[in-house]
């Protein structure tokens, strides 16, 4: 018994090992080519996005693969935090140096995207059904709505405020507009980088890993097997419920706050639902519950279809199937059945071969 | 006067969530899913009739009826190819993810055939309108048309489940299908009409839809579907005259908020009523609160 439970730690600290090992191979290997000039501008420019994609999935993999609840609104909250961290980037400016600033908004947008979560989540986390799933894509809509319509600006006297358009905020000469509705926020410093996108992900990897094998960790995944027996030994199904989404959802905060600072406009243009489907289709397609899985298949998946361009008319088409098909094949009674089938007969077949040798 | 009027746009842009929250209630009800191509369904019956009548010259009513049969026959397709074999799957979110596949699908491939453009959708409610109060309050044909469709639905659907075989076959099902099943109820034949029931239902929205804001695009059928899912639980999930209420009390909230506070965040203020819903009475106005027993 004693030596059975040795022997799991070691697996689970191989696999550990073998996620941070890869990330950081394949920075080692990334840097050294950019440092050659042997990466194309096109795969360069990718290189945060697809650490801001596999910071989403990594994030919505905890929510479901280990508490079995699904959120369709993790764009919206990376947009949460995109946009207060490029709107406390604007606010500061030059007055403190470009790395303290960029810690602070780092902070700044994944607290205030796991503040909404955590507001989203008290109501509708004590539920039982599929209530998560369509609040959260209600809130991504509602943040975009809201967004679109808020123009701010600030001059000496302070800032302003308005809903209706950037001559309703009454500013005098020395005012300049932060937000501009629509389009956005423009002049965002870019303080991001290919290396502190890696930094993130790796720090998300860790959080994530490390929550999933703690004590909190278990009775997550306690309550997404089996909600009525873990309720009956005492866990606090909301508290933990909420603990994995407030986690997530400030985890994809930091994923914001990395494309806000990538590029120096930003607008709720790319936090749209097809985004928060895009998340989701990395989480399903990279193995639900396997964070590895999750990590590849953004990087995959992103870079693809950006380097073979033809295919974009039916590249949202294939992920659809995708995600139908390898839903029904690993989950449907029927699949499983045939696949254990299948299996049996190779294992028989090798044993016949061994025997006849 | 303008007050009345907007009411009654709103009233009847309510009727239409309360037709298309029916079907997410009766699909809700009995395959215990949430079926996020329900919306898309819609925008395929608004495509179809427009193909119909712009394209080959059917009278609207033919039209209509085409539409219907094949929202129908897709609604069942869907539930036997990709619903049904996750019936009894152990995790509850393979069935839900499995739908965002369907409604990713249908989206993508209206895209293909039909473009992202927007198409506008033909004048076929020919019903001249209705001038009250000394011309002062308009109510179009189609207003007229969707409010009296929306109440013969309701009625005609509740006493179809309160009364005949196959609806009390649907109430058993939903209530406990292991029990339904030895009473010689065939649980996937009355899953399957309730998906049809509901698709033909979501045909009839699509083109009252189109009806009222004529433009047709592939994604026209996802917000209405998300409010109409909205209605549904503000009416109490399962309940029949619930949706109908809780459609009609979204949509006089939605136009109320688009006339009174702003065009732009009136899909905010909706969302935001599901969201106190779950607050403070997340059974609905009319839900029962079932207790789940070990």
């Amino acid at each position: 018994m004693k030596k059975m439970k040795k022997f799991q730690l070691n697996k689970n600290k191989k696999n550990n090992f073998l996620t941070y090992g890869m990330i950081i191979v394949v920075y080692i290997i990334m840097q050294t080519l950019l440092s050659t000039g042997n990466v194309s501008s096109l795969l360069g420019g990718l290189l945060v996005p697809l650490c801001m994609y596999a910071i989403a999935a990594v994030s919505l993999n905890l929510v479901v693969g280990f508490s079995g609840e699904l959120s369709l609104g993790q764009a919206g909250f990376m947009c949460v935090g995109a946009y207060s961290s490029a709107l406390f980037s604007n606010l500061v400016g030059d007055a403190m140096p470009a790395g303290i600033r960029f810690f602070c908004a780092i902070i700044i947008g994944a607290l205030v995207a796991g503040i909404f979560g955590i507001l989203i989540g008290i109501p509708v986390l004590r539920l039982k059904g599929d209530y998560l799933a369509i609040v959260t894509l209600a809130f991504g809509e509602i943040i975009k709505n809201l967004i679109n319509v808020v123009t701010l600006g600030k001059d000496k006297a302070g800032l302003h405020l308005s809903f209706t358009s950037s001559a309703g905020l009454n500013m005098d000469d020395s005012g300049e507009v932060i937000i501009d509705g629509a389009l956005g926020i423009t002049g965002t410093p870019r303080d991001a980088n290919f290396t502190i996108g890696v930094i993130l992900l790796l720090i998300t990897v860790a959080v994530v890993l490390n929550l999933v094998h703690s004590r909190s960790g278990r009775a997550i995944t306690a309550i997404r097997d089996n909600r009525i027996a873990a309720e009956s030994i005492g866990l606090n199904i909301t508290k933990y419920k909420l603990m994995a989404f407030a986690i997530s959802t400030t985890l994809a905060g930091m994923a914001g706050v990395l494309y806000a600072h990538n590029l120096s406009s930003l607008t709720v243009k790319i936090f749209n639902y097809n985004t928060s489907i895009l998340i989701l289709v990395f989480v399903v397609l990279g193995g639900i519950g396997n964070i590895r899985g999750s990590i590849i298949a953004a990087v995959v998946l992103t870079a693809l279809p950006e380097l073979l361009r033809e295919l974009s008319t039916y590249r949202m088409l294939i992920y659809a199937i995708l995600l139908i098909a390898m839903m029904l094949f690993n989950w449907a009674p029927a699949a499983i059945n045939f696949r254990e089938r299948v299996a049996a007969k190779i294992k028989a077949k090798k044993k016949n071969q061994k025997e006849a040798a | 006067m303008s007050f009345i009027s907007y009411l009654i746009n709103g009233i009847s842009l309510g009727s239409v969530y309360a037709i298309i929250a029916l079907g997410y209630t009766m699909v809700y009800g009995i395959a215990k899913m949430l079926n996020f191509a329900h919306g898309d369904v819609i925008m395929i019956g608004g495509y179809v009739v427009l193909i119909a009548v712009s394209g080959f010259g059917l009278s609207p009513v033919l039209a209509v009826v085409l539409s219907m049969v094949i929202c129908t026959l897709l609604g069942m397709g869907i539930e036997k190819v990709a619903y049904k074999p996750l019936r009894n799957a152990t995790s509850p979110l393979a069935v839900l993810i499995t739908a965002i596949g369907v409604s990713y699908f249908l989206q993508n491939i209206a895209l293909i055939f039909f473009g992202a453009e927007a198409k506008t959708f033909p004048d076929i409610i020919k019903l001249p309108a209705l001038k009250l109060a000394g011309g002062e309050l308009t109510i179009t044909g189609t207003t007229i048309v969707t409010i009296i469709t929306s109440v013969v639905i309701v009625v005609a659907l509740s006493l179809f489940v309160n009364k005949s075989k196959p609806g009390k076959a649907m109430k058993a099902v939903s209530e406990d299908r292991g029990a339904a099943q030895l009473m010689g109820i065939n649980v996937n034949a009355t899953i399957s009409l309730t998906f049809a029931i509901g698709s033909g239902l979501a045909a009839i929205a699509g083109v009252l839809l189109c009806a009222a804001y004529p433009s047709l695009t592939p994604y026209t059928g996802a917000m209405p579907g998300i409010k109409a899912f909205t209605a549904a639980v503000f009416g109490g999930i399962g309940s029949i005259p619930g949706a109908m209420i809780g459609g009609i009390l979204l949509g006089v909230i939605e136009i109320l908020g688009k006339a009174y506070i702003s065009s732009q965040v009136a899909d905010a203020i909706v969302f935001s009523v599901l969201i106190i819903v779950l607050l403070v009475k997340p059974t609905g106005l009319f839900g029962k609160n079932i207790q789940e027993k070990v």
